[in-house]
This record gives C-alpha cells, structure tokens and sequence, in this order.
C-alpha cells in the first residue's frame, strides 16, 4: 500500500490498528492468566474483566460487613467472659476482611463510597445466608462450623485466582476463616456433650442452618452462568456442584463425630462414588432469599444504612478537621 | 487486708471496665466506618482481657469455687460497683466518644498509680493495662479534637454530650469505704489524690478540641454504692441473659 493509499482510508487504518492493539493487549494478558502470573491493577485488562471483578470482589466485601450482624447479634448475651472475647475478635476479623476486600476493590477504580451506595440500593448483592436470624447461642457454633466451613471451601481457591490484589486478600482471609471455622465446631461440641438443653439447642441450629450452608454454595451447575469464563480466569476452580460435595462430605463425619443429627433423611454413603449422596435442595427457597424476601433481608440492609447515614456527620467531620490541620501546618510551612 | 475487702476493692475497678467493654461491644458492625467500628471493638476486648485478669484473680481470692463468669455474670445489680458514667447509653458518636474520654483519662491515671501497690497481680494488671489504656486515651483525646473542631455539627453534638456527662465525672474521685481500707493496707489508689490531674489533663483536650467546659457543680453520683441509673438494668438483662436462663452450664 502506498503512502497516499493510506492517508485516504486514514480513519479505517486507525481503527484497525487500535484493534490491533487491542489484540495484542489481550493477547498478553491471556497469555499472562495461562503463564498462572497474577494480573496487577497497573496492568491492561479487558473491561469485562474489570467489571466482573469488581461485582464479584464487592459481593465478597459485602458478605463479610453484612455477615457480621447475624453474630454481632450475640455479643452482648455471650454465655462466658471467654465466649464474649473470641466472638467479639471473630466478628472484629470480619470487619477486617471487609477492609481487605473493599481495598482490594478500589484497585480496580471505584471508589468505597460507590461501593457502599451499590450495598445500600440492592444494586449489588452479598451472601444470602446473612438473611437468616440467628436465635441461640448455638447459631454462633452452628455460623462458625458450617457458614465459615463452607466460605473456606468457597474461597481457597481464589487464593490463586488471577487478580492479584485479590489473591492476596484471600490468602489473609482463608487463614482467619479456618480459625473461626474451628472455633465454631467447639462451641458445637461443647454444647453437644452438655446438658440435655444445650443438645437440643446445637441440634435445633444445625437443623436451621445445614440447608442454608449447603445453597451458600451457589446455584446447581445447570443454572450457574458465570462459570466458564469464572473458570478461564481463575475466579473459580471446581463447580458449585462439585464444592457442595466437597462441603458434605467433609462435615458429615464432623457431626457424627460429635453425635448431631444432619437434618437430612437421604443423606447415605454412596461407596460407588465415594461420596455422601444428599437430598434435593429447596432452590425455591434459594431464589427467595436473593430476590429479597428471607427473614431478614430488610433488618440486614437497614442495619447497614442507619449505620451509614448515621456515622455521616462523624466522617465529615473527620474530614473537616483533617483539612484544617492540613491548612494549619501549610501556614505554618509558609 | 482480708480476701473480701480486696475483692470488693476489685469490684470497684473491674465494673468499670466490664459494663464499658459491655457497652462498646453493642455497637460492634454499626460503627461509622470500618476503621472506628474496628477500633472501637478493640478497646472492648482490650477491657474485656482486663476484667478477665481481675475477675480470675478475685475468684481465686474468693475461694468458695467460683468462677470468673460467677463474678461477671451472676451479682444483682445492687452488687455491681461501676461508676454512673460507663453505664450511660450510645446516644450517638458523640456520646460514645465523651464517655470513653472521660473514663479513659481517669483509667490511665488509676493503673498509673495501682502499679504502685503492694499486690503483685495488681501491679501486674495495671503495668499490662497502660499501654492498652495509653492508647485509648490518645484514640479518644483525637476524636475528641476531631469532633469538636470539625464540622459544626460535630461541634454541636460533642459538646452536648460534654456537657450532659460532665454530671458523671465527679463520682471518679469519691472515695468508698473498700477504698479507704485497700489504701490503709498499701494495695489501693487514693483516687481523691487523682482529680486535679484529671480535671487538667480534660481541660486541655476539651480547650483544644475548641469546646467549652461545663460550669456545673451539681454532679451525680451513686455507681459506687450500686445505686445504679435506670439503663443498668437492661444492660445487665442482656449481660446475664444466658447464666441466667441456663445456670449451672458450661459453654
Ligand atoms: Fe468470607
Ligand atoms: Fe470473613
Ligand atoms: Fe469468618
């Protein structure tokens, strides 16, 4: 093609050469995902990957900020001095994580601000098991057991996921959750080696919160849409299909060992397979819950509103000050 | 100085920091942002590790089998010897804040001097509590500042709860009759000794944060002898909730 041929079809060749960029951007970062190196906010990456990313990311945070409520519930009436010290660091981790995430979030350019504002319209959604009440003391066993278990199995995998800020933040909190995890089972084993109502009282929650747990692992493979491009990016490894199993099959010989009951009359080894066949799951119930009408939906989001309109005039104000020392020490520098 | 004497003498310090944390621990995930929300359920748990070292050491003392969670959980109200100040609710920040300023410059200024006494696991506590204390002092002393000389409204709301828990101030220095023996006997703070320093120290966090310093001289008091406000009650319905209904178990 001649110089003059190329001035004339100019905006044509400029777009095809932004394509052509564009290709070869993605091409890196695709080679980059496949190479297992951590794509980096710095770093190019499509839109869609950003966007994705930040849904899921904020999702997470979420979770970790709304789930606090259902356990923070307790804390004032924790049986013992040392139940009151381990839940308070156990809902103080969360709060933690929260932090990780959001940061994690805003390294993808948007700001907490936008963040909390998609929370607090139900634009963006969080983990639904946080919409159920927790009415004993033995939800605090029963949350820590099988709500952190099944986040665990949830999240391992994204401690090598593809983003790096991400991964990162995993890493942190998949330590803290297997604590919690464990700290849960003990106060279910404590509980059901006590008192006849104390038993009662572990068994009734597990009876509440086993199904929850199990649909905590997200929709059946069929209706699952993200999962292979999640897959290509790392974002998941096993299907929500094959991490309930997972989940069964590691708690199942938990609660035998402790003498409960899961709440499940189908539930049997299936020596074949090598896993615990299950009953169906009530994904009417599933689907309610995300569309807003669970228990506690409304207590949930409210709680997180009131406490954000609420601590408005504590920010500004913090912000107001700072600025004013700020103009302080430049005066001064002056 | 007999068990009992220097049990009640523990009483009279470790309530304050058991219905405190008690309070603090209602607001954990509805703080303002993540930061205080988390700060905040760190100076909770920092008291509740103190109550803890107290308790443990009272029960010992105590010798009948009873346990930290007996004296926590399991006194009526008349039996609980905090000062009227921590009790008092969350209103808002605002209050929170005043409440944990006010209390935490007497706290300091208390395990300052109980690290003096002649009770090796009183002195224990309170050179472990310092530094815990010292830093929620200066966490308080800065929101305080913060508040008052932030926004207007800030301004407003600070110092309105400075001026309605000034009334509450004045009981930290009373002196009760446990105090005056666990003094006698060299274990004790003579609290009365402490009020100039405090009022000072006040004084210049209040002046610099720009707020005014309440005229009152009319102060309530009451805590001490377990003659409680109308909040306790409450408090302690939530506190005790679970001894209560389910006694004699172990969680
Ligand atoms: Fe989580
Ligand atoms: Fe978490
Ligand atoms: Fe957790």
């Amino acid at each position: 093609m001649s110089k003059k041929e190329i001035k004339n079809t100019g905006t044509e060749a400029t777009r095809s050469d932004r394509a052509e960029a564009t290709r070869s951007l993605e091409e890196i970062f695709e080679q980059r995902i496949a190479r297992d190196e951590k794509i980096e906010p710095k770093n190019w990456m499509p839109e869609k990957y950003r966007k994705t990313h930040i849904r899921q990311i904020s999702q997470h945070a979420h979770s970790e900020i709304v789930g606090m409520l259902p356990e923070g519930n307790w804390i004032t009436r924790a049986p013992s001095l040392r139940r009151k010290v381990a839940l308070l660091a156990k809902v103080q981790d969360e709060a933690g994580h929260g932090l990780y995430l959001y940061s994690a979030c805003e390294t993808l350019g948007i700001t907490r601000e936008e963040l909390y504002e998609q929370l607090h319209t139900g634009k963006a959604k969080y983990s639904s098991i946080f919409n159920y009440p927790t009415t004993t003391w033995a939800d605090m066993g029963a949350i820590g057991w099988l709500v952190d278990g099944a986040a665990i199995i949830n999240q391992v995998p994204l401690c090598s996921t593809s983003y790096g800020p991400y991964a990162r933040a995993m890493i942190r909190v998949c330590k803290e959750e297997s604590f919690h995890q464990r700290q849960g089972f003990e106060i279910m084993t404590k509980l059901a080696q006590g008192t006849p109502e104390q038993k009662a009282m572990a068994q009734d929650a597990l009876n509440r919160w086993w199904w929850p747990s199990l649909m905590m692992l997200g929709p059946t493979d069929a209706e699952s849409v993200h999962t292979e491009q999640s897959m290509k990016w790392k974002l998941k490894r096993k299907t929500n299909d094959e991490l309930r199993q997972q989940f069964i099959d590691q708690t199942v010989p938990q609660a035998d060992l402790i003498g409960l009951t899961i709440p499940d009359p189908d539930l049997k080894w299936n020596d074949e397979r090598g896993h615990y066949d299950f009953g169906a799951i009530n994904w009417d119930e599933f689907w309610q819950v995300v569309k807003g009408h669970g228990p506690c939906n409304k207590e949930r989001l409210s709680a997180r509103v009131n406490a954000w309109e609420e601590g408005e005039w504590v920010r500004d104000a913090a912000m107001a000050y700072a600025e004013k020392q700020e103009d302080k020490k430049l005066k001064k520098a002056i | 100085m007999k068990n009992e004497n220097i049990i009640q003498y523990i009483y009279g310090i470790a309530d304050n920091a058991l219905i405190l944390g008690q309070r603090l621990s209602e607001l954990c995930g509805h703080g303002p942002n993540l930061e205080t929300d988390i700060a905040l359920t760190n100076i909770s748990l920092d008291l509740f590790g103190q109550i803890r070292s107290y308790f443990q050491y009272a029960a010992k003392l105590s010798g009948d089998k009873k346990t930290e969670d007996d004296l926590a959980f399991l006194r009526i109200e008349r039996e609980y010897k905090n000062v009227l100040l921590v009790e008092q609710p969350n209103r808002h920040f605002g209050y929170v804040l005043t409440r944990q300023f006010f209390y935490d410059v007497f706290h300091l200024l208390l395990l300052q001097e109980l690290q003096k006494s002649t009770d090796e696991t009183l002195t224990a506590i309170a050179k472990k509590g310092i530094k815990e204390v010292s830093y929620h002092q200066r966490f308080s002393s800065d929101w305080i500042k913060r508040l008052g000389d932030g926004t207007e409204e800030s301004h407003h709301k600070v110092q309105e709860a400075v001026d309605d828990l000034w009334k509450f101030t004045d009981e930290l220095f009373h002196m009760t009759e446990d105090d005056r023996v666990a003094v006698e006997s060299g274990i004790g703070v003579d609290v009365s000794k402490l009020k100039e320093r405090y009022y000072k120290r006040v004084g210049e966090v209040l002046e610099e944060a720009t707020l005014t310093i309440p005229e009152t001289k009319w102060f309530q008091k009451g805590g001490k002898q377990g003659i409680h406000s109308e909040h306790m009650g409450y408090l302690l319905a939530d506190l005790q909730y679970m001894q209560r209904t389910y006694p004699n178990m172990e969680w």
